[in-house]
């Protein structure tokens, strides 16, 4: 996954990018001898502020929870936006189905029909929501709830499997292969080096085949349709 | 706000129906005849005879109140709740290549965090030999470099996947802002730190309500990121990470991580839900592209555009900004005529690697139905593409990484609208 990720720089636009930049004195740029500044994190502090979770279960805390328990909690704390279902009330985002709908003209992303990973689901839960009162759940609510929206997506079927550090990160997830990693350079290669038109590009003149005040969206407009 | 903006348009517009504003901009062509004379110079105004605000009146200076339509703007219907929303930049209204502080586009996931500069830490865990916390005093004594840089969106131009929508070049691409940042080089913090050799990548978290992470290529961290504290000089406003965000220099915006509170030097990627459920770019077949992380070449025509319509006939000005996360602007292409025929822009101000550069084209308009395009040309030899062109490999549902060329329609009498064409 590095390695790909590494060549999302191309030597060439990496040259390129230090030839158009302005002139640095090697102080600032050479890969110095530590400056002595800063001073050692406590395993407190670092425990404080360690919230995230890799995609391989590291970084979950010790905690359980099944869907039975986290119905309740979830209705609690999470329904008023995203419904108790998991549909979403008005414009909050929707947590469930959605499930085959990626090639629908109108996709459906949620956890179960698009997340790729369960991680991601504790890692945001646990920093970011309930929204408004972040990192205010504990971690045995945090596996309840996350059962519950693992089991309104069928990714779980029975609702008192006890979801715990050790096998929360195996799930998975219907869309876990649906990823990979950008090609652009390989697949849009054509967009580069082609030579351009510039006289006479066409002999009919250009046809509108769109406008915007069909639409008309513009904020001062009425019309409020839905967009990501 | 938006209320106004219709108004102005339309009152363009009934004015212009009425020939008035058309032709009191040719009248100086036809010499002084019957004119009466100019109010605004035989008549003295306030200004030239009274004393005005003195110094101790505006320590911190603002604009013109004349200028107060220049603002961003939000689209309410966009997102659920304006604490995780987003603005745009008034790029209609702008010149040169660097945005003004104030106007700079937001997009935050729990709003403004407002965070005291004395409380601020910065912590650096995972796999370094030494877990390290800084103040931003510590920030400010290591060695530190200026870079101009736009910021985009990754959605700038989202909206735009199936058709044109937003009557605007605010709208349609005004999630952009470039600035020059003051800041450390991410490199002497993870020096400073001690990475080990199984490092990968390091995951920035933010400090507001939404914790955004996201996972950064240690290649990336090492070769030109910058722990940034100031923009145009002077330090970070709070809605753009007050007082440290990270730059990640010709990447998408979000991974730009605002209120920086803590990088973790991993293994692997995280996946965070920024970096799954969002900012993955779902293709036709139903699979999706992720790390998705250079901004692709592209240009916009900012003025004439549907917020900023032909006011005369004659000599006029056209102008739009160009850019490219992959390395500077070679040369950007202008068409009139929706794309039969092009000329070369005129490229003025400084050509910087990863930022925003200005183009022109000086034209002459009889009131003929226009159909504006700008192509640009990156220093990788990358050519921007039509919207079609990106439909072809991307599908529409896309949402993220629109570079496709835009339209603007001019009317014969000014208007312009958001169009596409074939
Ligand atoms: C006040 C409304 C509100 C409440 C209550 C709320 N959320 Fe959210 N939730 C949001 C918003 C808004 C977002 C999107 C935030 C963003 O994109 O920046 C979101 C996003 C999410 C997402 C990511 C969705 C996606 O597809 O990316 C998950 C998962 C989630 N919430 C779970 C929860 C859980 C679990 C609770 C209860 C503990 C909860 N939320 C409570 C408003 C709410």
């Amino acid at each position: 996954m590095a390695a790909v990720a590494l060549g999302l720089l191309p030597l060439a636009a990496a040259a390129q990018q230090q030839a158009a930049r302005p002139a640095t004195t090697a102080a600032a740029t050479a890969a110095p001898k530590p400056f002595g500044l800063g001073r050692p994190a406590l395993a407190e502090e670092v425990k404080a502020w360690d919230i995230d979770v890799l995609p391989d279960g590291r970084g979950l805390p010790v905690g359980k929870g099944n869907a039975k328990d986290g119905e309740a909690l979830y209705i609690t704390n999470c329904a008023a936006c995203h419904g108790e279902f998991g549909e979403g009330v008005a414009r909050w985002p929707v947590l469930s189905g959605g499930l085959g709908s990626l090639k629908n003209d109108r996709p459906e992303k949620t956890i179960g029909s698009f997340w790729p990973a369960t991680s991601t689901l504790f890692d945001y839960i646990r920093r970011a929501m309930p929204y408004g009162n972040a990192q205010s759940l504990t971690p045995d609510e945090i596996y309840a709830i996350s059962a519950y929206i693992l089991h309104m997506n069928d990714v779980i079927k029975d609702p008192e499997k006890e979801l715990n550090q050790s096998n929360f990160a195996q799930i998975e997830l219907p869309n876990a292969k649906g990823f990979y990693d950008d090609d652009r350079e390989v697949t849009e290669k054509h967009f580069w080096n082609r030579k351009v038109c510039m006289k006479d590009c066409a002999k009919e003149p250009a046809k509108v085949t769109g406008r915007a005040m069909v639409l008309d969206v513009t904020p001062d407009s009425a019309s409020r349709p839905r967009v990501e | 706000m938006a209320e106004q903006d219709k108004t102005s348009r339309r009152g363009f517009l009934a004015a212009a129906a009425a020939g008035s504003v058309l032709a009191a901009s040719g009248a100086h062509a036809q010499g002084a005849g019957a004119r009466a004379a100019d109010k605004a110079i035989t008549e003295l105004p306030d200004w030239s005879k009274y004393l005005g605000d003195g110094v101790a009146d505006r320590p911190y200076g603002k604009p013109s109140k004349f200028e107060a339509h220049v603002v961003r703007r939000d689209v309410e219907w966009l997102t659920a709740s304006r604490q995780s929303s987003v603005n745009f930049t008034p790029l209609h209204e702008l010149d040169g290549i660097i945005t003004p502080s104030g106007l700079c586009f937001e997009r935050h996931h729990g709003g403004i965090a407002e965070i005291d500069p004395r409380q601020y830490r910065l912590m650096i865990n995972g796999l370094v030999d030494k877990e390290l916390v800084f103040t931003i005093e510590d920030l400010k004594r290591f060695p530190r470099i200026n870079r101009v840089h736009f910021l985009e969106c990754a959605a700038n131009s989202g909206m735009e996947w199936r058709g044109s929508q937003l009557n605007g070049c605010q709208f349609t691409h005004g999630m952009v802002h470039n600035v020059m940042y003051t800041g450390v080089p991410l490199k002497h913090l993870l020096n400073e730190a001690g990475v080990r050799t199984n490092a990968r990548w390091v995951m920035a978290e933010g400090a507001d309500s939404s914790g955004m992470n996201r996972s950064i290529p240690l290649a990336k961290a090492l070769d030109d990121c910058i722990v940034a504290f100031r923009m145009n000089g002077e330090m970070l406003r709070p809605e753009q990470g007050y007082p440290v965000r990270l730059v990640v220099p010709g990447w998408e915006g979000n991974m730009w991580v605002k209120w920086l509170r803590r990088l973790e030097v991993t293994d692997m990627a995280h996946l965070a839900r920024e970096e799954t459920s969002k900012y993955t770019d779902l293709m036709a077949d139903g699979r999706s592209r992720r790390f998705t992380f250079v901004m692709d070449c592209k240009s916009v025509v900012t003025n004439p555009s549907p917020q900023a319509p032909l006011l005369a006939k004659g000599q006029n000005v056209l102008s739009g900004l160009a850019w490219s996360g992959r390395g500077t602007i070679r040369r950007v292409d202008v068409t009139l005529d929706g794309g039969r025929n092009w000329r070369e822009a005129r490229i003025d101000g400084p050509v910087l690697n990863q930022s925003l550069t200005r183009f022109y084209v000086d034209f002459d308009w009889q009131g003929q139905e226009m159909m504006i395009q700008s192509r640009a040309h990156d220093s990788t030899g990358y050519v921007q593409p039509t919207k079609d062109e990106l439909r072809k490999v991307r599908g529409v549902n896309n949402i993220y990484h629109n570079n496709g060329i835009q339209t603007w329609l001019v009317r014969s009498n000014g208007e312009t609208e958001n169009v596409e064409i074939a």
